[in-house]
């Protein structure tokens, strides 16, 4: 009989250390990566060829970066790694994927998903213009293409990137215009004790804070974004917001990065079966999954920010936990001292990420003061006046009818960008809660792929 | 405006040319192709919705607003794909032959 298969989508920090966990203990595992090279968004490795330092790439996290790389490099030959490769579906306890090698066919007998996430996106007048960036993708330029975005780059928004992509810019010579965030001051405060779970990472972020003002940046706190000024065949040239104080600061720029922190890539858990629950701290649908990393579905294991934005550090604890939990049910006997260091960092990274939710709120209030001119879908240049008279037509107070009227989170990024502010949206036009509104079903392929005849199945 | 994306460090690459629009493009190893037009040009393409320039948004693969053509028509994402000397692309897709159905 074949061995059994045990899979892992992703190899980021979760998916390097849930595959380190099931080598130690004599599993094969075969690990599917989008990426050329392992490391995930936040550990993301420049090319072959480039000599920055860690320290310049990863700054405090360097060790850490330089861990995972070393680990995944180390397991290289005990694994079937599949790198430039999609998962695109889940069905019928089979992986679906897209590689160089064309279309293959993966059946499974435990698979861990480490899918990871993306920016959050509030949209703002005029985000469509070129040169206007979610602040991961500003971040990858830097990181792994040694770019700036633009000469004169405003960083706009909030959550823990905001204020590190702009602290590596200016650290990297970047010009960065002004750091606009909207969450208030008394915020932070509020949010004090719990972000102390986690005191090494929140003098991290203070330590951002002054380096930005040592650079003579302009920081500005509770701003309400008004207007990404630009024009269709240039791009951006400006950014206006509310103050604080209720003044206009309009601040002349050629690149915005913008988000509000992240949310969770979870279109493979859905498409294998897991359940759903909506959590009201960050007001995001999440799969539901037990203390070990089990999901609702026998055999499918949940690790990382592809499950809940816990950082790169609850992100390794918890693929280690996944495979741990992975081998105890299948009958390996596993370290439970590991589960249980691996739960306490997990544990402490939760309510890091209640502090942070309370810190940088996802402002769903702004939703109500979009203009109907605002683009909504980026994709399909779908405005928020498009939906709103969309919604009062149809009477229709459901994500997914919505999507079917209006069109909105039927292009080409499935409802990556749009899909939450879209939810706020419905929601406040029919005066339900958010999660009454329900969640855009995931689609397969998750990402447009090519289409060829048949696939290869592996048994 | 010249190029969108400005270069800060490893300036120090060979250099490979790229063919866009039929017009050489110096860039260097290294480079995706969003990185390699970006820094010539401030845009990638023109959104089939809006009519106006785009020059991509995730930088990660997800967003699907950086596409453009190699000549022969297959379509790539200029994030997350490495510029090869040589490559011939096209920001607007090449016109297509649909196969006949009779």
């Amino acid at each position: 009989m074949a061995d059994p298969v045990v899979a892992v989508v992703g190899a980021g920090p979760a998916g390097v250390r849930a595959a380190a966990a099931l080598v130690a203990a004599g599993v094969r595992p075969v690990v599917i990566d989008e990426a050329m090279r392992a490391g995930g968004q936040i550990y993301r490795r420049q090319p072959e060829g480039f000599l920055r330092s860690y320290t310049d790439l990863y700054g405090s996290e360097a060790e850490r970066a330089r861990a995972v790389h070393d680990c995944f490099d180390a397991l290289r030959d005990r694994l079937d790694y599949r790198p430039q490769t999609l998962a695109w579906t889940i069905s019928d306890r089979r992986i679906f994927t897209s590689g160089p090698a064309g279309q293959h066919v993966l059946p499974f007998d435990a698979l861990i998903l480490c899918t990871g996430a993306t920016d959050r996106i509030m949209p703002v007048r005029g985000w469509h213009w070129a040169g206007c960036y979610s602040l991961g993708g500003a971040q990858i330029a830097l990181k792994a293409q040694a770019c700036a975005i633009g000469r004169r780059t405003v960083f706009m928004g909030a959550g823990p990137l905001l204020y590190l992509v702009a602290a590596q810019y200016a650290k990297a010579g970047a010009h960065v215009a002004a750091v606009l965030d909207t969450s208030p001051v008394s915020a932070s405060l509020a949010a004090l004790p719990r972000l102390l779970a986690q005191p090494a990472t929140l003098r991290v972020g203070m330590g951002l804070l002054r380096d930005l003002r040592r650079a003579g940046v302009p920081v500005h706190r509770g701003v309400t974004p008004m207007e990404i000024h630009g024009e269709p065949d240039h791009g951006v040239s400006g950014v206006s917001v509310r103050t604080s104080h209720g003044a206009i600061l309009a601040i002349d720029c050629d690149a915005v990065a913008m988000g509000h922190h992240l949310r969770p890539e979870t279109q493979l858990a859905e498409l294998a079966g897991c359940a759903f629950a909506f959590d009201r701290m960050i007001g995001q649908w999440l799969p539901v999954r037990d203390a070990d990393g089990r999901s609702s579905q026998p055999g499918v294991y949940l690790a990382g920010d592809g499950a809940r934005i816990l950082g790169a550090v609850a992100a390794e604890a918890a693929g280690e936990l996944a495979a741990l939990t992975t081998l105890d049910d299948r009958g390996h006997r596993v370290c439970e001292t590991a589960r249980q260091d691996a739960k306490r960092t997990i544990a402490r990274a939760r309510r890091f990420a209640e502090g942070l939710a309370r810190a940088f709120p996802w402002p769903r209030e702004q939703i109500s003061r979009l203009d109907n001119a605002t683009i909504l879908c980026r994709c399909e240049a779908i405005t928020v006046g498009d939906l709103r008279r969309s919604i009062a037509e149809t009477e229709t107070d459901e994500a997914n009818r919505a999507k079917a009227f209006s069109r909105v989170g039927m292009g080409r990024c499935q409802g990556r960008y749009c899909g939450l502010a879209a939810a706020e949206l419905i929601s406040a036009a029919v005066g339900t809660p958010v999660e009454a509104v329900g969640r855009l079903r995931a689609a397969a392929p998750v990402k447009p792929i090519v289409i060829a005849s048949g696939g290869r199945c592996e048994r | 405006m010249s190029g969108r994306f400005v270069r800060l460090a490893e300036a120090g690459r060979a250099t490979i040319t790229l063919f866009v629009d039929g017009v050489p493009m110096r860039s260097l190893a290294g480079d995706t192709l969003m990185t390699a037009i970006l820094t010539a040009r401030a845009s990638l393409r023109r959104s089939e919705f809006g009519g106006e320039r785009r020059a991509g948004f995730c930088l990660m693969g997800a967003c699907q607003d950086c596409w453009i053509w190699t000549e022969d028509g297959n379509r790539l994402r200029a994030c997350s794909t490495p510029a090869v000397d040589g490559a011939r692309l096209c920001t607007q897709q090449p016109a297509t032959a649909w196969p006949t159905l009779s």
